[in-house]
């Protein structure tokens, strides 16, 4: 039964639509059957797993992975890189996230997001200017144009890389990120094959990078990450490549989605864009409830019990492998009262849509900046946007889920 | 006017044209205050506030303002909603008639009401020897404008900073002037900082971050008395070990006391400990009957706890003022079938010496004490405390994204020791060892919460046996 749901949830075919399998998974607040995973799909039970120090990120603690027909996950980070904090536990995790927000946020770097705002405010009139130049108003794909360019953008200039490489780490990023995906149908030695080389080219090509900053240091985070010597100590080159390249690949695939998925609902909702177009200020609580009703990441399949637990009086055992299923709570009717409506006036949303606890997302500053800026000005420059196909065609992926094309219409760009 | 208010429409009537009084216009009084009018009440509002100004936050002031980065005059708190109220501010409470329904002002005026909440709070406990606690220099730091003195003084740059007493304030204040560069002495009655809360055992974390941060820390001393120069401003402390210590800022943080004398001969049921009321915030009179009109709120109430064996908790915490006062309020305007408990569980936080320091549960109630996450030599710990075999508080340094795991342990009355293994569970974490709370019938100024199940008036009753 559950394997069903999964496989269904995993199915291409129903990934412009998940959410009435998620209904259907969130009967049994923790399902699990056979040799698959445990599955919760319930608002309070996930929240607390969140922070619950019983629960690991680390695969390490996986009694085993190969029983488990939708949870295969190949070594990919064993050969090459080792893993980056987000797949590490406390104290290793808290140490390289510490580090890594040094540079980065409050209480060393409290204004390293906020600043880069006249800098994002830069890069989205530019691309919106680009699609004006374009002259072509009746076709837009807004991912290509927009969605997609913007955050790498940023997140290249954090980081330092330079933005033409961005071809080749394209490649390497969208192939790591694909490998989050449980694909039931891939053959995994070839899956398993192609992540680990990406991996090492990723690899390989970020210690250039950091090589050439730790002779010559700029400001960008890439140079602090090679250079700095706090409290902590230093990190060792294998850190600074694994935290470097989980910051390109975590900032170059979540906020697309988030932007696009903003977008499409926006447009399914056109008196919300209307309100926005009057109201910038109202990207805030709008992007808060995208976080909720379309998360980018729509589950976390990689976490393990370090004991026997029970949640919701279903005994997990120890080692075996969770799902936490973040875009289902996020529709919980016993959390959120009409889920499936959107609605920016929401005025008690804690979504899971960063996750919690511990691990929840180290980005989420920069991402709510960038989507909150993207949504406000399409809104505000785009004429009578339009949605040309509907659902439009989604990504391949079902936990970083988001359309691949976000084909629209407008009459004109304002200037 | 019957008092819950049911078929008779009394409830509908209170709320269309009633009268409620709040006495203690500080975070207590204005969310409840807020709350009511969320819950459609219509009638008059009146604030009575001892103090001048409209309610402001007390935690930036012995933290952002002592460092200077943020003005006292600038922690207003900020307002959920209009309330549309009568501010009585600078005038204080001076007493109560409960039977005329009325409560009298320092100013001669009266104020009537159908409702009454007292959120009243507590003050600083001033040091014992008023003329020593006179001198010029001499703090304590509970209101804004002690925390402007206290911002002036230590910006003045004095050359040395005397804090008695090493409970959360006194570490927060001898934290910030290390961070002023400040030299600063902390005298401590107990054996270590923080030991009336969390015991001994974090106790020894905390005094080894005083002196590790440059702090003269002088632990199972008492000061004795104060000296003043002949312009009446402190000079010196002397020490019950017979030294002395020359300071020109000597801060006396020795815990709080409840704001209840006004109500003395009142008939309620106040006196030292608070004032006691029922888990629906409603105040008990001498003789332990329930009112059903004068509710009570925030720092200065007492009130049973199912959690925790109904014993009375008075809470000295923000969070705790904020949901008893929307308890109350939801309470004060609700019929009796719809009144729900306070069942909040009493959690706390500090920041000292860039220490993020947290807590859930009761800690003094616990007995053993397990690291159960990090280390205590790191300073980045989870460890719980056990009382009977149960699950009891919990407190994290630097590690406060665990806390709600461990509220839900109290909650569900989980087992201690945990039968659980954890991330991060070091060698350390492996057997409980005594908590390490000082004798409680040696006064420490330290524990935020306390714990009592006695009597809350300090008036005697006389038993008149029927005839």
């Amino acid at each position: 039964m559950t394997q069903a749901l999964l496989r269904e949830i995993i199915d291409y075919a129903n990934r412009a639509n998940p959410y009435p399998l998620y209904e259907e998974l969130r009967k049994t607040p923790v399902s699990h059957d056979g040799d698959g995973p445990y599955v919760i799909s319930t608002y309070y039970e996930i929240h607390s797993l969140l922070h619950d120090p019983r629960i690991s990120s680390d695969a390490k603690n996986l009694k085993a992975t190969g029983n488990d027909p939708l949870g295969e996950q190949p070594d990919e980070e064993g050969a090459t890189l080792p893993p980056s904090f987000l797949k590490l536990d406390p104290p290793d995790h808290d140490r390289l996230r510490r580090m890594t927000n040094r540079p980065f946020g409050p209480p060393h770097a409290p204004h390293r997001v906020h600043d880069m705002r006249d800098e994002l405010g830069g890069l989205v009139s530019g691309l919106i200017d680009g699609i004006a130049d374009t002259g072509q108003l009746d076709r837009i794909d807004l991912v290509d144009q927009f969605a997609y360019p913007f955050p790498v953008t940023v997140i290249c200039r954090l980081l330092g890389i330079p933005r033409e490489d961005e071809p080749r780490f394209h490649v390497w990023a969208e192939t790591l990120a694909a490998s989050l995906d449980p694909d039931p149908d891939a053959d995994p030695t070839q899956h398993g094959k192609g992540t680990m080389d990406a991996r090492m080219e990723l690899g390989m090509y970020l210690a250039g990078l950091i090589e050439e900053r730790r002779k010559k240091p700029g400001d960008d985070m890439l140079s602090q990450l090679a250079t700095a010597d706090g409290p902590d100590g230093a990190m060792t080159t294998m850190e600074a490549l694994s935290t470097s390249a989980l910051l390109l690949i975590a900032g170059h695939e979540t906020t697309v989605n988030l932007i696009t998925n903003g977008m499409l609902t926006l447009l399914r909702h056109p008196e919300v864009l209307q309100r926005l177009r009057d109201d910038p200020d109202l990207a805030v609580p709008i992007v808060e409830e995208l976080l909720r009703y379309e998360p980018p990441v729509q589950l976390l399949p990689q976490r393990t019990t370090l004991s026997d637990i029970e949640v919701a009086g279903v005994t997990i055992p120890k080692g075996a492998s969770l799902w936490l299923m973040l875009a289902s709570g996020n529709r919980d009717p016993k959390r959120f009262e009409d889920p499936n409506r959107f609605d920016p006036d929401r005025k008690d949303i804690q979504h899971l849509g960063l996750g919690s606890g511990i691990h929840s997302c180290f980005g989420a500053p920069l991402a709510r900046q960038e989507a909150q800026l993207a949504l406000s000005e399409l809104a505000r420059r785009l004429e009578n946007p339009r949605l040309l196909e509907d659902p439009p065609p989604y990504r391949q992926n079902a936990v970083l889920r988001g359309p691949r094309h976000l084909p629209i219409a407008c009459d004109g760009i304002r200037p | 006017m019957t008092s819950t208010g049911t078929h008779d429409g009394s409830l509908e009537r209170l709320k269309r044209e009633g009268r409620i009084v709040v006495v203690g216009a500080s975070l207590a009084g204005l969310r409840a205050a807020e709350t009511m009018r969320e819950k459609g009440f219509a009638g008059s509002l009146t604030m009575i506030g001892d103090e001048p100004y409209e309610p402001y936050d007390r935690p930036p002031l012995s933290k952002q303002v002592l460092l200077g980065n943020a003005v006292a005059d600038h922690t207003a708190l900020p307002r959920r909603r209009a309330i549309d109220a009568d501010w009585r501010l600078g005038v204080p409470a001076t007493g109560l008639d409960m039977a005329a329904r009325r409560v009298e002002l320092g100013n001669g005026d009266a104020v009537e009401y159908d409702r009454l909440l007292i959120a009243t709070g507590v003050r600083a406990r001033p040091w014992p020897n008023a003329e020593e606690g006179a001198l010029k220099g001499v703090f304590v730091l509970r209101t804004r404008d002690d925390g402007e003195g206290l911002q002036r003084a230590l910006a003045a740059g004095p050359r040395r900073v005397l804090v008695i007493g090493a409970g959360f304030t006194g570490s927060e204040i001898a934290s910030a002037c290390r961070e002023r560069g400040l030299d600063v002495t902390v005298a401590e009655r107990g054996d270590a900082p923080l030991v009336g809360a969390l015991g001994g055992v974090i106790g020894a974390v905390a005094a080894e971050m005083h002196r590790e941060n440059g702090v003269d820390l002088r632990t199972g001393v008492m000061v004795t008395s104060l000296e003043g120069d002949p312009s009446g401003r402190v000079r010196a402390a002397h020490f019950s070990d017979g030294s002395t210590v020359e300071a020109d800022v000597v801060v006396v943080s020795l815990g709080a006391q409840r704001n209840t004398e006004w109500l003395s001969g009142s008939g309620l049921g106040a006196g030292p400990r608070g004032i006691a009321c029922d888990a629906g915030c409603r105040a008990f009179d001498v003789r332990g009957i329930v009112t059903d009109d004068i509710y009570v709120a925030g720092d200065v109430a007492r009130s049973p706890h199912a959690l925790f064996g109904y014993q009375f908790l008075s809470l000295e915490h923000w969070g705790n003022a904020v949901a008893q006062a929307d308890t109350a309020a939801h309470n004060m305007l609700s019929a009796s079938a719809d009144r729900r408990p306070h069942l909040w569980v009493p959690a706390f936080w500090s920041s000292q010496f860039g220490v993020n320091i947290k807590s859930v549960g009761v800690p003094p109630m616990g007995t053993e004490i397990l690291i159960t996450q990090g280390s205590l030599a790191e300073r980045r710990f989870a460890a719980a405390y056990g009382y009977q075999g149960r699950l009891i508080a919990a407190v994290t340094f630097d590690n406060c994204r665990w806390l709600p795991f461990y509220e839900q342990q109290i909650e569900a009355t989980a087992p201690f020791p945990p039968p659980f293994s954890t991330v991060d569970r070091r060698p350390e974490g492996t057997k409980p060892m005594p908590a390490d709370f000082p004798d409680p019938s040696v006064p420490t100024h330290g524990p935020t919460i306390t714990l009592s199940g006695y009597s809350p008036a300090d008036r005697k009753m006389t038993f008149t046996p029927g005839r």
